[in-house]
């Protein structure tokens, strides 16, 4: 073991992949010989050589499709997606085909890949790389969505997601890449998709988030407990699919519910877990779930940013709203 | 017949001084191949359009004029070969190893249509335009990788060569020098706009040169000309030259899909010139018939003989047992996830409503 970064934690996966399975290539725009702009495929290229870590031409859908083709033929394409507010040219080859591959052909081509792509903002990035468009892959039958906002996690969902059968976006929370440093085990290890994480135990509110909103929560759940409020905090980590059992143990436990993403809140994935809450938890609950996410307008460029990302402050209030109901 | 690289079978049966040295070294056999399965495909393909207007198929997209291009380019391919086709590539499918019965379970709306038998390797039809080409480059890629000798062909139509995923696939298969063939039957029409409103350029062959891949155009109505023209590229693949992109100039005789009326935007003069003029079939017919390989009577039997099969591949179809509204999750995922079980046990009535 030793003490990584988050974005050290996807090298390593992606290191131990190559080195484990002949059959996974990274491929994508600046993964070889730069190391990825974020430095995610970092001495990747030199390890591996040219055809196991690929630097592509600038085209996203003829990346993802590519990738499609690759699994088709017996591959294990990992590719990347520079950043998430670039991945639409390669939506239809996501959407329409390797969501959808495995139940057209009845199982006979599952298109078993993974496509990563760093997502939120909060870095000061330029305009429109700062995208947390989420809920359109969670909303597309037949793939999974994962995002990790530990090193260690970082690690083992993306090995997870690596020999998962089916299609997986990876998404990298970006603003928390290098954000602080944890034991990652070594070699092969899997988190498995489909399973949340309690960050935190609490018995008053639950304070639901994933990625880049992890940290923010666990920030809103410490302030809290001085004021004599007891968040439970839990780190969803799969998105699709829930980990419906999780969520409901914890409500149903602290009868209130807060839910922190970036994206814009209509129809945002705090939509749906608000929905499951209540058709699954309506009894228990002693106040209605309360969303903290981004305004429902176009991601600003970042001098308002802070303005747009759910921050503190609007956790607080929502934290209080619920309490007092 | 616009200009073209290669003709080696003329509308009217005889061959071109090229095409009798092709011609002297095909297999006999090969050269009766051509013609069966050409009458095999517009026989499938008549009697398809027949089943829709009974209403015993939903729309269906007729191939009928590109019988050439189709069993010209598949009879070039081997097992081990991908195939990448869009929705009108029935004559390939079936050259593959595609049953008949099962490309009609497709047009009756049914996902069995998309599964071909084991070792058969055609993916189910790319309906949005395009889409196969980066796919079936990516799949060239994975051959290459792993030391493999098959090729992946995608086919497609005029109005693909529009798509961005056409320049995406062209250029990639350019810069890392894949075994893929591009395989476009250029019928003309994409539903009703002319190649003229798809391109500036007027081939769409000479376009393989910006991606530094051969491009070769062929009369695609010529099954001579399209199976050397295709051989040559799996060769090239092969062998590790990189990729082909092959137009093959042709005709759809009718319309769209059997839900257009082509009636609307091409002058009768221009498909009564391809319908009479340039047939694929009747000029193999004349070439095998003035060789002395075939006789009226082997003519006769054989489209009986087809006639069966289809008859045979109709009765099988239309047979098979409804599939069962519980397959509607038999394959979303490997595993079905908690919720997808809910919503599974809720259209069997068996509960799965909200806790």
């Amino acid at each position: 073991m030793s003490e990584k970064t988050l974005i050290q934690g996807i090298n390593e996966g992606l290191r131990t992949a190559l080195k484990e399975r002949s059959d996974v290539v990274v491929l994508g725009e600046d993964v070889g010989k730069n190391g990825g702009v974020f430095r995610a495929t970092e001495g990747l290229w030199e390890e591996f050589g040219d055809e196991r870590v690929i630097d592509t031409p600038l085209a996203e859908a003829g990346i993802v499709g590519a990738a499609i083709g690759m699994a088709i033929n017996g591959m294990r394409p990992v590719a990347e997606i520079q950043f998430m507010g670039f991945i639409y040219p390669a939506f239809e080859q996501i959407v329409t085909h390797a969501a959808r591959l495995r139940t057209r052909t009845q199982g006979q081509h599952p298109a078993s890949l993974v496509v990563r792509a760093p997502y939120g903002g909060g870095i000061r990035a330029p305009e429109l790389h700062s995208d947390s468009t989420e809920a359109l892959f969670v909303h597309t039958p037949g793939l999974k969505v994962v995002a990790p906002s530990t090193p260690s996690d970082a690690k083992g969902l993306l090995l997870s997601a690596i020999r998962d059968p089916d299609p997986v976006i990876y998404l990298e929370p970006m603003k928390i890449y290098r954000a602080f440093r944890q034991e990652v085990p070594e070699g092969w290890f899997e988190v498995p998709i489909g399973k949340a994480r309690k960050v935190r135990e609490g018995e008053d509110v639950t304070l639901i988030a994933w990625g880049t909103m992890v940290p923010v929560a666990e920030r809103a759940a410490r302030e809290a407990s001085e004021r004599g409020v007891s968040c439970e905090v839990l780190d969803l980590r799969s998105l699709c699919p829930l980990d419906e059992e999780a969520i409901v143990t914890s409500v149903k436990k602290t009868g209130r519910a807060v839910i922190i993403h970036e994206a814009p809140k209509n129809a945002g994935l705090g939509a749906e877990l608000a929905a499951r809450i209540h058709e699954l938890a309506f009894l228990w609950m002693e106040s209605p779930v309360k969303r903290v996410t981004g305004f429902d307008v176009p991601v600003p460029m970042f001098a308002l940013e802070d303005d747009f990302r759910p921050s503190q402050k609007r956790i607080d209030r929502a934290i209080h709203k619920v309490m007092t109901f | 017949m616009d200009r073209v690289d290669r003709c080696y079978l003329k509308p009217g049966g005889q061959l071109t001084e090229e095409g009798r040295s092709r011609w002297e070294a095909v297999p006999e056999e090969l050269k009766l191949d051509f013609y069966r399965w050409m009458v095999q495909v517009r026989s499938f393909d008549r009697r398809s359009v027949i089943l829709q207007r009974q209403g015993r198929i939903g729309t269906y997209a007729p191939l009928e004029g590109q019988e050439a291009a189709q069993v010209g380019s598949a009879l070039a391919l081997s097992k081990e070969d991908w195939i990448f086709p869009s929705y009108r590539e029935h004559g390939v499918a079936m050259i593959a190893g595609m049953p008949l019965m099962r490309i009609l379970l497709y047009w009756m709306g049914r996902v069995e249509g998309n599964v071909p038998p084991e070792g058969v390797r055609v993916l189910p039809p790319y309906v949005p335009i395009a889409t196969q080409l980066p796919q079936a480059m990516g799949a060239a890629w994975a051959s290459k990788l792993k030391r493999e000798r098959s090729v992946s062909v995608a086919y497609f139509g005029d109005g693909a060569t529009s798509e961005g995923d056409f320049h995406e696939a062209l250029n990639f298969a350019g810069v890392f020098q894949l075994p893929v063939i591009f395989f476009c039957q250029n019928n003309h029409y994409a539903i009703s706009v002319p190649f003229s409103r798809q391109s500036a350029v007027p081939t769409v062959a000479e376009r393989a040169c910006a991606y530094n891949i051969r491009g070769i155009r062929v009369d695609g109505n010529d099954v001579l000309a399209v199976h050397s023209a295709m051989e040559e590229a799996v060769t090239r693949a092969r062998k590790g030259d990189g990729a082909t992109l092959i137009e093959a100039v042709t005709y759809r005789k009718g319309s769209h899909t059997t839900a257009d009326d082509a009636t609307r935007y091409r002058d009768p003069s221009e498909v009564e010139d391809w319908v009479r003029e340039k047939d694929p079939i009747s000029r193999m017919e004349a070439l095998l018939k003035a060789e002395g390989l075939l006789s009226e009577e082997d003519v006769k039997k054989w489209e009986e003989q087809c006639k069966a099969l289809v008859d045979r591949a109709v009765k099988e179809a239309e047979a098979a047992p409804a599939p069962s509204a519980d397959h509607l999750f038999a394959h979303v995922f490997e595993e079905l996830p908690p919720e997808l079980n809910r919503q599974r046990a809720e259209l069997s009535g068996e509960g799965g409503e909200c806790v």
